[in-house]
């Protein structure tokens, strides 16, 4: 019995990190921007078609496509931001949420547009395979996953610490008037932050597509999913994050081993109303996407 | 000052009087609107004039719908009572969570991911509730040729759409006299700047307690009536996300922190979609529909973003002082 | 008509409340000889619910195709999408209803189906549902709705009598079983239906674990990793398509290896997204669905039409049953001699038909609108296609049970 639980708890730390890879992309935009990226779910099944027709019709894994992903997300967000939502920089929040989720109609129209309803998923026999280590078996997939989504944020980490346009975007996040006051360009800052955010969801629905069937409609669940991660870790921390994703896999595979299984999204909210009530900023907030 | 009410009573006589000359598919859109005319304005209320941003809101949809059934279908009780008591019900927990947003300083975005959590929460929780039908849902009897319509408030289209604009009206009416009261003046005091407001001796607290309370209330009230729209209740169709996003499009596309605002972004949002609907069918494309919604509402929110009726009262150069209804500017902390 | 209707609205109001339970009056003559009859299709074609919708979309569309003929008289399909939202059935309703539809036919979704049943009713318009499981749809007194889809109580009826079956096709008797169910309208219905019937129909399995999840997991290594440690003979999982793509990948992640995996009622596995997700490891999966008879000459046809008109896509249980429904249709409308709605209500009522595709008896209603003579096939997933091992009138594939362990595969 207590392997099922050493298992159920490291199944629970994969799960989490790969909740963490999922929502760092809501994270850096709103560490930064202070928007909240209603559309990221969809931002993210972007990324899983991608990851899911690099490996249909190329046969790249998704870890191989990854790169690419992020890179063309990374433009696309770059690109938006520029033409568009900086433009909405000053606008009252409601108004931002309005945009996103016009955002997400449009890209979850298209979806259904262009690759129909059904869940595509990734048929190779990797997504079956487990490793086994000290008696936990581990699942193949998820720990790539979960290895892609570290590397992403060590990577993510040193890039705001060592270079300059790191610098600007840590600034401007600490003090956006002030960082323009210095002559920093902001609205550059703010499209490379989009982008980094956009890069990060395309990466990480890439990562993600042999372990969810893409589907359009996963969308609003991964919204959802990345808004809890990020809360209770804090929201713009990349640490938290990460923190907050493994706390919420783990609470949630041992609610379902103990409890039932139908109500162990019910604790994530649980934990997601404790957190917000007694550490509004979340464990790991205030300090920003920088520190 | 007084040119847009008395406008707005023309307005709903005239509507009264559509059932003479529309039919049934025309007033079941009208019908659709005063709904969504009505919880927008319940919405807007906390939003718009006291800056509390809830994005949970049809929990309070929900829980009255579910009381007003249960006591229709379990306990004979007629929704003319159940609903003022679905109502209740909701304003007791609008109030619940905004003292505990308030007690514990959540604010902003904070107290809209609350407002989220609580409302999952309880979907996720009726989903396994079994004595109101879990997720396998709750159904209402047809209605039986003895029983009556009006009295029972449902089957007829007409019962719904007289019963949905009158609640919009009587929405209108209740937010017209609170705004202009005392209470709403607190409440827009601790929209601006709560520390300035608790200065000049507003109770915050409960200002923001009972914005939301009143809120909740009046989606509640809408709830009862939507469950018994739609025939059955299921925690995904009535306390789902979906709607809770979907009853905040409206007042804002309107503009937020004004009267008419919301009913103005029911009378757009709701054609709006059937359009889309309608030139999704006609393209034969699936999922066409939900790519013209989003590209209609960023063209509203790009050119318009104040809201549509503030812009038109802009254009009409009305005589209305405009700071009055001025949309608000919630602060960007977070 | 429209004249008429005004006329009518206007007495409503003059008439004042008490008239508001009055029934609507319809203008007969509307219908004159070899006029069109236009039918209504309500249908989730966008949204959460797309995937069966447009399914049935196809279904019906076959339907239009091969079977509008034998209504008599030129038949106009009027198409509206709900969008997955229970309160829009309403809305497509009165649309199709103001357009002169006779007949509505939808609308997958049990929420959806009696929003729209009230207008049918109010308005004394038939609505033929082709697919939708709650128990209540036909048991809460509305005269308008005829459903040819099983009720969650007899797709469980029916898919016991085939566990029953395999036992005694294989001599092999399973002890012990894990009932595993979603969480939505449909899984609580079934899990509901094996519970109450399990003993009463003598089954001598054991359901020693009952594990309910959430409709939208994301993740059911928990789940499954519960099922297992109840050591069970079999695992009878109650699924959508995504969790069952879920559950099988855990299962061979997991190395679980049951006597069987039986889906006692269930869609999911035979549908073409699992086993394109599954390969080999969704094989020999069973599952307990009303499903087509594959040894019927007009299923055969059907089916290859099917192929011609929809390649890549398969023919299933969302097809056969809209398929049917236009079947259904056509039959009522060519006896009702007219495009009356109570006329082709009253037709519907009288409906017995004998040859048509889906397994089962005569297709006819009871009193509450119900067909009840819908059978249960059993199905078992062989290279990749959902074949027919039971009954044994209707099967085209032996069983493999128990099942082959996932590692030898």
């Amino acid at each position: 019995m207590s392997e099922l639980y050493l298992n159920v708890i490291a199944g629970g730390i994969l799960n989490g990190i790969v909740y963490a890879l999922i929502a760092i992309g809501l994270s850096i935009i709103f560490g930064v921007m202070r928007l909240v990226n209603f559309a990221h779910g969809e931002m993210v099944v972007i990324g899983m078609y991608a990851g899911y027709w690099g490996h249909e019709l190329v046969g790249l894994s998704p870890l191989a496509s990854m790169p690419i992903v992020a890179i063309v997300m990374f433009g696309v967000g770059y690109l938006l931001q520029k033409s568009v939502v900086n433009s909405f920089a000053d606008r009252p929040q409601h108004v931002q949420f309005i945009l996103f989720i016009s955002f997400a109609l449009v890209i979850t129209g298209l979806h259904v547009m262009l690759f129909g309803p059904d869940p595509r998923g990734i048929f190779s026999l990797a997504s079956f395979e487990t490793y086994t280590v000290a008696g936990l078996r581990l699942d193949a997939t998820r720990v790539q996953a979960a290895g892609g989504a570290l590397a992403l944020i060590v990577l993510l980490l040193v890039f705001l610490q060592l270079s300059t346009i790191g610098r600007q975007i840590r600034a401007a996040a600490d003090n956006r008037i002030g960082a323009q006051v210095v002559g920093i360009p902001i609205a550059h800052v703010f499209a490379v932050t989009a982008g980094i955010g956009m890069a990060c969801a395309g990466a990480a629905g890439s990562l993600v597509a042999p372990l969810f069937d893409t589907n359009p409609f996963l969308a609003a669940e991964f919204t959802l999913l990345a808004f809890i991660v990020v809360i209770v870790g804090g929201l713009g921390s990349l640490v938290g994050a990460l923190v907050g994703g493994v706390l919420i896999g783990v609470v949630e595979g041992l609610a379902a081993l103990m409890l039932s299984p139908s109500m162990k999204s019910m604790f994530s909210y649980a934990l997601l109303v404790v957190v917000l009530l007694a550490r509004p900023a979340g464990l790991f907030g205030a300090s920003g996407a920088t520190k | 000052m007084n040119r847009i009410p008395i406008a707005l009573v023309v307005l709903f006589v005239v509507l009264g009087l559509a059932p003479l000359f529309l039919q049934g598919y025309w007033l079941s859109i009208l019908t659709l609107i005063f709904f969504f005319g009505t919880v927008g304005q319940a919405w807007n209320l906390a939003m718009g004039y006291a800056g509390v941003l809830s994005l949970g809101h049809a929990l309070f949809l929900g829980l009255g719908g579910y009381l007003t059934a249960v006591l229709s279908v379990n306990f004979g009780i007629i929704p003319w009572i159940g609903i003022p008591l679905g109502g209740v019900l909701a304003a007791v927990f609008g109030a619940a969570i905004a003292w505990l947003g308030f007690r514990f300083s959540v604010r902003g975005v904070y107290f809209a991911l609350l407002t989220i959590a609580f409302a999952e929460f309880f979907r996720i929780l009726f989903d396994n509730w079994d004595y109101v039908g879990g997720s396998g849902g709750f159904f209402f009897p047809a209605l039986r040729a003895q029983e009556s319509a009006v009295l029972e408030l449902r089957g007829d289209n007409l019962v719904f759409f007289y019963g949905f604009l009158v609640l919009m009206a009587g929405t209108y009416l209740l937010c017209h006299l609170l705004v202009s009261s005392r209470l709403g003046y607190f409440w827009r005091a601790a929209r601006e700047d709560e520390e300035a407001a608790a200065a000049l001796g507003v109770n915050v607290k409960a200002a923001k307690i009972s914005v939301v309370a009143v809120s909740a209330g009046i989606t509640g009230v809408a709830g009862g009536l939507f469950g018994l729209l739609n025939g059955s209740l299921f925690p995904d169709s009535v306390m789902g996300m979906r709607l809770s996003i979907e009853l905040i499009v409206a007042p804002i596309i309107g503009g937020i922190g004004t009267l008419v605002g919301p009913i103005v972004g029911a009378f757009i949002v709701i054609p709006v979609m059937e359009i889309a609907n309608e030139t999704g069918l006609k393209a034969g494309i699936f999922g066409f529909n939900t790519l013209v919604y989003g590209l209609l509402v960023f063209l509203i929110v790009t050119f318009l973003p104040g809201g549509v009726w503030p812009w038109l009262k802009g254009r009409w150069k009305t005589d209305d002082s405009r700071a009055a209804v001025r949309p608000p500017v919630p602060k960007k902390s977070a | 008509m429209t004249g008429k209707y005004r006329l009518s609205r206007r007495t409503f109001l003059a008439l004042g409340t008490a008239a508001l339970t009055a029934p609507m009056v319809m203008n007969r003559s509307a219908w004159a000889q070899g006029e069109a009859v236009k039918i209504g299709i309500i249908l989730p074609t966008s949204g959460p619910l797309a995937v069966p919708g447009q399914a049935s979309r196809r279904g019906i569309e076959l339907g239009e195709k091969l079977l509008a003929e034998a209504a008599g008289r030129p038949l106009e399909f009027i198409y509206t999408d709900t969008e997955s939202k229970a309160e829009n059935g309403r809305l497509a309703a009165e649309r199709l209803i103001q357009d002169g539809c006779s007949l509505l036919i939808g609308a997958w979704d049990s929420g959806t189906t009696i929003s729209a049943a009230q207008v049918a009713e109010q308005q004394q318009v038939p609505l033929l549902v082709n697919i939708a499981s709650a128990p209540q749809l036909t048991e809460q007194g509305y005269t308008q709705i005829f459903r040819n889809f099983t009720p969650a109580t007899t797709l469980v009826y029916n898919a016991v009598a085939r566990i029953k079956d395999l036992s005694e096709l294989t001599g092999i008797q399973p002890k012990t079983a894990v009932l595993m169910h979603v969480n939505d309208t449909f899984g609580q219905g079934v899990a509901g239906g094996v519970n109450a019937l399990w003993d009463r129909l003598g089954i001598d399995i054991d359901i020693v674990e009952e594990i309910s999840y959430d409709l939208r997991a994301r993740d059911l290594s928990v789940e499954v990793a519960k099922a297992k440690s109840a050591n069970a003979d079999l695992l009878m999982p109650v699924t959508r398509v995504n969790d069952a793509i879920l559950i099988v990948r855990e299962m061979v992640k997991q190395d679980f290896n049951p006597m069987g995996i039986i889906g006692p009622g269930s869609p999911g596995p035979y549908e073409k997204a699992f086993t394109d997700a599954t390969g080999k490891f969704g094989d020999q999966y069973i599952t307990c669905v009303p499903w087509y008879d594959p040894t019927n000459e007009s299923t055969q046809s059907a089916i290859s039409e099917f192929q011609g008109m929809f390649p890549g896509e398969r023919f299933e249980l969302n097809v056969g049953f809209s398929y049917e429904a236009i079947q259904i249709a056509a039959d009522a409308i060519s006896r009702a001699e007219s495009g009356d709605p109570q006329a082709i209500r009253a037709a519907l009522a009288g409906t017995n038909l004998t040859d048509h595709i889906m397994f089962g008896g005569p297709i006819e209603f009871d009193e509450k609108g119900q067909n009840p003579n819908i059978g249960g096939a059993m199905l078992q997933n062989q290279d990749s296609e959902p074949l027919v091992i039971g009954p044994k009138e209707i099967a085209v594939a032996e069983p493999i049970f128990p099942m082959t362990p996932f590692s030898d595969r």
